[in-house]
């Protein structure tokens, strides 16, 4: 338990990701089996061990002390759990070893609720501080410390010396502790074999494509497609078990049934998750902002269902009827989708339109003028590609649409984390509501933190401190007006309206694309110009 | 008591004794001061008289120059002084070099003012010393159940095991450049870090004066650009005011670990705002136990808490049935961030 709490310690304030890769591997190095698989159920949020509620260990800590001092301590922390491990006073602490992190998972899953409470008690009496606040967020289930799944995958595969995207294959066939997978891991086990139903597929990638390489494309070797908006899911249905997996692996069907329960054909597909509505022949796309109202949610209402109805539109085949079809080229691979979507509800799915052009500057066309606002470019794939796992490089290249611009003008600058902690790196920037020398003010429209050099970083950085006229914490106040402010070219992918901007607007992947030390602030671009791009 | 007037009162400048006509840790420029620390919230520049300990005056010195006040006067610990209507002497607090807890008698009343203070060992400063009175006028700043600072030994042997699995960072401690920078060097030294601790040119003044009174730090520089050529600082110890850790100043070593030596790391939240990765609980304050041992100890009629979390500690008292209120004194930090 001890180690467990340390390595929990060390992951919140470690913010570097490399860090915390080594310290997760170092971990899993040290700790036996079945702890180590605890910890990394509890890191990636698939223990459930919330047995105790924090309600009842607050009672236990007021019948210790007063509750007046609790509710001064708590207010003060913020943190119920981190409170209850900060104020509780040990009777023997450091004199008895802590219990393992296993009997403390063992104790929380299957004990009753008043043994469990009872148990807990008996461990934070013995416990040193740390292990207390790690105690509490198991029991509580309220273990939340920002580490990605993703990351903990990567960790495995560093760890087992193998590749992230075979952590992926075999994670869903896995239930803590994972044994197997340790045992496979530490080459003292067999590969898990994917014998659990609907298994994920590690999803294949594509490179961005060199404007220069553009011209030496032979087209007859490629399928175009268009580069669809949305979220890249995998829809898995496996003797009808079925489900709905993001490109990570991560399971998403609890929050699209709508999608994952339409899933008829007994297979694996590939697709973009979009919002869509049938109207009787075919299916018209919503905006990318209708779909973040579906994301990020665990459960998901009738009404949500109803307002926001999501689709697949579908780009490729991996199992077809039990059989896997991934060394198959893509070409026979779209033969067989072609042929399976047919049965398949139109309202939730279709195919993903190939598109045709004859000639390079034809495809450029095509990638200039998409028919709808949710196309984000072209995707151009071999025809006789094998579906691989990874981002391979050759086979399947995108061709965003060029960003759009947008001259606006630095507002506030926060400072960044980890390396960029002593940078002003984070900008706020704006554009003017009307014309500026008539009364036009500067509105917020989007914040970013990249597209800059290093050099360039140390310029603006010395700018915001030369030019701030206020400070809040971590945030500067910049000089903005028509005559003194500096001027940012912002790119970025697309426009959102959004009610929680005071502009009515929000932009996607905004980032610097130049520093305009020679551009007047007075002449940045006025809010209108930005909502034209409203698509 | 109750009924007896208290003989000081709060007023905006600070506290102050109309017997002896003289207020305590001043905010504002008065006639006659007496200082309990050198820390710049309770010494300001500017007094017409001041009367503090040796070490406080030259630790002011050292900050402000040698003219922050018109008139100096030094008290030696214990000795009497008669101001006016008052007898007033100083006595240890424990808190940082030099600081002290000035007891004030008169009208048959005694009064203690702690300034800040602490109970732990600390090789870097005379240890508190415990002194009846009538009121007895105490801090705060870690006056919640939740603060419980560790031994001082148990996190410097984080930052030694720290360094030894990274031999090709440094670490660099934020520490106030008045005490806590000096404690941890001293504790570090304790530990059995010999090398060269390399400073931010802020510490290197009270570092001398702190050697100059016997207290030995060991081998230090001043971490200038020159200096850490070629990773001159790997596997180094820096050490640096909290403000310019994460500051440019920080930005010449290469691949820091961001140490911060506070009690307020006790709460991970704050560490993690912070930006902190190594975060070492050690406090020139006591803690909630050193707090509520000491009025114990004491055993006063009355308790005024000042800065801090004054609430908690005055119901702390009530619930013992000892009287306390809270003397909202503006003006005072909490421990320096």
């Amino acid at each position: 338990m001890h180690a467990f709490a340390t390595l929990l310690e060390r992951l919140v304030l470690t913010p570097s990701r490399n860090a915390k890769l080594a310290l997760l591997t170092a971990y899993f190095e040290a700790t036996p089996d079945p702890d180590r698989g605890y910890a990394l159920a509890a890191i990636t949020g698939s223990l459930d061990t919330g047995t105790v509620k924090a309600a009842a260990l607050r009672g236990l800590a007021a019948e210790r002390i007063d509750a007046e001092l609790f509710a001064l301590s708590y207010d003060y922390v913020g943190d119920l759990a981190e409170t209850i491990a900060l104020i509780w006073q040990s009777q023997t602490a450091g004199e008895v070893a802590s219990p393992s992190l296993g009997e403390v998972v063992n104790v929380l899953k299957n004990a009753s609720k008043s043994d469990a409470l009872k148990q807990v008690t008996r461990w934070l009496d013995i416990m040193p501080i740390e292990d207390r606040y790690a105690l509490v967020k198991l029991a509580t289930g309220g273990l939340r410390i920002g580490l990605s799944a993703r990351l903990a995958k990567q960790a495995l595969a560093d760890f087992g010396g193998k590749a992230v995207e075979d952590i992926e294959e075999v994670w869903h066939a896995q239930t803590p502790p994972y044994g197997q997978l340790f045992a496979w891991l530490t080459a003292t086990g067999e590969r898990p074999s994917g014998h659990v139903s609907a298994p994920f597929k590690p999803v294949m990638l594509a490179n961005p494509l060199d404007e220069t390489d553009v011209s030496r494309l032979n087209l007859a070797d490629f399928a175009i497609e268009w580069k669809w908006d949305g979220i890249r899911v995998q829809c898995v249905c496996d003797r009808g078990v079925k489900r709905l997996y993001t490109r990570t692996g991560d399971d998403i069907s609890a929050a699209f049934p709508d999608v994952a329960e339409a899933m008829t054909a007994n297979a694996t597909l590939d697709g973009e998750l979009l919002i869509g509505r049938f109207d009787g022949t075919k299916i018209s796309l919503g905006s990318f902002s209708e779909l973040q109202q579906r994301l990020n949610r665990k459960q998901v209402s009738p009404a949500m269902l109803n307002a926001f109805p999501a689709v697949v539109r579908l780009y490729d085949v991996l199992v077809d009827d039990g059989a896997d079809v991934r060394g198959l080229p893509l070409a026979e691979r779209r033969r067989r989708l072609e042929t399976l979507s047919v049965t398949l509800d139109r309202s939730r799915f279709d195919v993903s339109e190939q598109l045709s052009a004859s000639s390079i500057e034809a495809m450029a066309q095509l990638r200039a003028n998409p028919p709808e606002g949710i196309i984000e470019g072209l995707m151009l794939k071999r025809l006789d590609s094998p579906y691989v796992a990874g981002r391979p490089k050759g086979p399947w290249f995108k061709w965003k649409r060029e960003a759009m611009l947008v001259d606006a003008v630095l507002m506030y600058a926060q400072r960044g984390h980890g390396k960029r902690s002593s940078f002003y790196s984070d900008y706020t920037f704006g554009v003017w509501t009307d014309d500026p020398q008539h009364g036009g003010q500067l509105v917020p429209v989007g914040k970013a933190y990249s597209g800059f050099t290093d050099e360039e970083l140390k310029l603006i950085d010395k700018y915001v401190r030369d030019n701030t006229f206020e400070r809040f914490g971590p945030v500067r106040s910049v000089h903005a007006t028509k005559d003194k402010g500096l001027v940012f070219e912002v790119a970025f992918e697309g426009l959102n309206k959004s009610a929680r901007h005071k502009s009515g607007v929000a932009m996607r992947f905004p980032r610097i694309s130049r520093v305009r030390w020679d551009k007047p602030a007075a002449e940045a671009d006025l809010l209108k110009t930005l909502v034209g791009f409203l698509s | 008591m109750k009924q007896k007037r208290p003989i000081l009162v709060p007023r905006p400048e600070g506290l102050y004794c109309e017997a002896g006509d003289f207020f305590i840790d001043p905010v504002r420029p008065v006639d006659r001061a007496l200082i309990t620390h050198g820390h710049a919230d309770h010494a300001r520049p500017g007094h017409t008289n001041v009367l503090a300990t040796r070490q406080t005056l030259d630790i002011m010195a050292i900050r402000y120059g040698a003219n922050f006040c018109q008139f100096e006067q030094a008290a030696a610990w214990s000795e009497t002084f008669n101001i006016k209507d008052a007898v007033v002497s100083f006595h240890p607090a424990g808190h940082v070099l030099g600081s002290a807890q000035i007891r004030v008698e008169a009208e048959g009343q005694i009064i203690v003012v702690s300034g800040d203070y602490k109970r732990r060992p600390d090789p870097t400063c005379a240890a508190f010393e415990p002194v009846a009175c009538d009121i007895f006028v105490t801090e705060a700043t870690f006056g919640l159940p939740v603060f419980r600072h560790p031994d001082t030994i148990t996190e410097i042997t984080k930052v030694n095991d720290a360094l030894e699995s990274n031999p090709e960072r440094c670490v660099i401690i934020g520490a106030y450049a008045l005490g806590k920078a000096q404690r941890v060097i001293r504790a570090l030294r304790d530990a059995g870090h010999e090398k060269t601790i390399y400073l931010h040119g802020a510490m290197l003044p009270l570092c001398a004066y702190y050697e100059s009174q016997g207290v030995a730090l060991g081998p230090l520089e001043s971490a200038t650009v020159a200096s850490g050529k070629s990773g001159a600082f790997a596997g180094s110890v820096v050490i640096g005011p909290p403000s310019a850790i994460a500051d440019r100043w920080g930005r010449r070593f290469p691949d820091p670990i961001i140490a911060f030596a506070s009690g307020w790391m006790r709460v991970r939240q704050r560490a993690k705002q912070r930006g902190v990765e190594l975060p070492l609980i050690i406090s020139d304050h006591s803690d909630w136990d050193e707090l509520t041992a000491t009025i114990n100890e004491l055993r006063p009629q009355e308790v005024w808490v000042t800065h801090g979390r004054e609430e908690a500690l005055v119901r702390w008292c009530q619930l013992r049935q000892i009287s306390a209120m809270p003397l909202n004194l503006v003006g005072y930090d909490d421990e320096a961030e």
